[in-house]
């Protein structure tokens, strides 16, 4: 792999120590790729303050130096962590303060992460403590290259955005933040970023929220890990049914980028996805059994109507989501023994609090909560069985990291089962 | 006991010997494995339950989360890791998985491991070449 001269001065150690651990686990990374050399980044998003047992032995027995240095940059080295090199934010992570009397999660985890925090920002990381780090103002422009992880934050800025980044890990991104640079391999390079497949929509209209999921869930089902190019009978969605779609798609598959010809920006038109004078696939259909069958996939896990718990925000709520479910919420009040979470990014909470969306969603007894979710956190009100969700992705993981049943419908649905405690959705 | 070499490409540069463990299916990370047991957790995949500790994980392809790298690195950090890692098609979350797992990994074999290879067989890597000894 070629390095420049400043990769090589990083690489042994005239930014210091800590600096060329960095750069040592660049290398064997792009080794392990076989990349042909490093590129540079300044908009890294990766995880350093969540909570986990081995990150609290780690920190009892080195401080967060010791932390970052094993997790982060997978180093056996005692090390001094400088400031974070380029600019670097904290993805979601676990509960915070707000959540004590309402979340049944560990109090010790709760304060563990509050000293992360401490650290962490005085190294100069942004806690935006968001899976949407696009939602709270880090939007990288056309063609950046970046180093984020969280899959439905990579795919979101590959596609909608144009950005560059692979879906990279806890150490890539730490060996990132503190040396700006990531292997150029994969979404980095332009001729990787053409489409793989072509899916058809024909004979249903997608146009709403939960049907931009249920697109996205079959997407990644039929590229698995390469590029779909979707087109056909689609709406020009808005912000939240991209991200809804991007996340299902990476959650059924490991997508990381796809092209939807004349609305994400390296797809003016279908050849273009395929790249000038690239083979265009013949399609895939996607059309009502298609989406029956993907509808009967998210609900399978499903079979009592007593739902107990009602989870939105996944990935983190926008403003707007929030608005309308405290639109469906007013004057209302939850069934006694149902729960009813919004996960948001703390930013856009506090304009929720500001502009009044929270106090009615207060008022039925629901919740708006920040910085994490049930998954990360692993965490759900106590004794819940049953739960509700508008997101795909969340259906898909909750029930094997929670062992629960789920039903996924609309908002309406969820919304209508908090209030009511019983499950009445279904495909329309 | 017949052997067959497979020739590759080292990820992780090293030379291991031990018995293997096959996964048809792609294998997650965070969500799909319990780094304090070494165990496959993921319900619905045909290892679930399976441990994976001091064997050769042989697998097609990392899915799911991009704390997949993270999780196996756990399993170093708890004593729970395989040996060795052999990946049908490489990516950014099995390559720093690999690494960061710091154990003997190679991919882009002359034949698909998770076809030619089978659970139990004894294999011998060796920076880029597979010995594979029926079992």
């Amino acid at each position: 792999m070629f390095l420049t001269d400043d990769d090589k001065r990083m690489r042994d150690g005239a930014e210091g120590d800590a600096v060329a651990a960095a750069m040592d686990l660049l290398i064997r990374y792009g080794h392990a790729l076989d990349a042909q050399r490093l590129c540079s980044v300044r908009n890294v998003a990766g995880t350093m303050t969540q909570p986990s047992p081995v990150k609290a032995r780690l920190v009892a027995e080195g401080g967060w130096d010791k932390a970052f240095a094993v997790i982060n940059l997978d180093s056996d080295l005692d090390l001094a962590i400088p400031p974070m090199r380029v600019p670097t934010c904290q993805l979601q992570h676990g509960f915070g303060q707000d959540s004590v009397g309402i979340v049944p999660y560990p109090r010790a985890s709760v304060d563990l992460q509050l000293e992360a925090e401490a650290f962490y920002g005085r190294h100069g990381v942004a806690i935006l403590a968001t899976c949407t780090p696009y939602q709270v103002g880090n939007l990288p422009v056309r063609g950046e290259h970046c180093a984020w992880m969280e899959s439905s934050a990579v795919i979101y800025a590959n596609s909608v955005l144009g950005a560059r980044t692979n879906c990279e890990g806890v150490a890539s991104t730490g060996a990132a933040s503190l040396t700006g640079r990531i292997p150029c391999w994969g979404n980095h390079r332009q001729e990787s970023r053409r489409g793989t497949h072509l899916i058809s929509v024909s004979g249903v209209s997608v146009e709403s929220f939960q049907d931009w999921g249920m697109l996205g869930y079959f997407a990644g089902g039929v590229a698995g890990e390469d590029r779909p190019v979707i087109t056909g009978s689609i709406s020009r969605p808005d912000l939240t049914e991209l991200k809804h779609f991007g996340a299902a798609a990476a959650t059924s598959g490991g997508v990381e980028l796809y092209h939807v010809p004349g609305i994400t920006p390296e797809a003016p038109s279908v050849q273009a996805a395929f790249g000038p004078g690239g083979r265009v696939p013949s399609p895939v259909a996607y059309g009502p059994a298609e989406r029956a069958a993907v509808y009967q996939t998210l609900n399978e896990i499903g079979s009592s109507a007593d739902v107990d718990f009602v989870l939105l925000g996944c990935p983190h709520a926008s403003l707007d989501q929030i608005r309308q479910a405290a639109a469906l919420l007013e004057g209302k009040r939850l069934s006694a023994g149902t729960e009813l979470w919004i996960m948001a990014p703390r930013a856009l909470k506090v304009m929720a609090d500001r502009s009044g969306s929270t106090a009615i969603i207060e008022r039925a007894g629901g919740r708006v909560l920040a910085d994490s979710c049930p998954a990360m956190s692993r965490a759900a009100p106590a004794g819940t069985r049953v739960f509700a969700t508008d997101s795909a992705k969340q259906a898909h993981y909750l029930p094997a990291i929670l062992g629960i049943e789920a039903w996924f419908g609309t908002l309406e649905e969820c919304v209508r089962a908090a209030i009511t405690g019983r499950w009445s959705g279904g495909l329309r | 006991m017949r052997s067959v070499i497979l020739h590759g490409r080292a990820v992780v540069p090293g030379c291991v010997e031990g018995e293997a463990l096959v996964s048809r299916e792609p294998i997650s990370g965070w969500g799909g494995i319990d780094p304090a047991r070494g165990l496959i957790t993921e319900r619905r995949h045909e290892l679930y339950g399976a441990c994976f500790t001091g064997k050769i994980l042989v697998f097609p392809s990392a899915k799911g989360s991009s704390g997949w790298a993270g999780f196996f690195q756990a399993t170093r950090l708890s004593g729970t890791a395989p040996c060795g890692m052999i990946i049908g098609r490489i990516s950014a979350k099995s390559a720093l998985g690999a690494v960061v797992t710091r154990v003997p990994a190679i991919t882009d074999l002359d034949a698909d491991p998770c076809t030619v290879i089978a659970t139990g067989d004894w294999l011998l890597l060796d920076n880029s070449t597979v010995e594979v000894t029926r079992r």
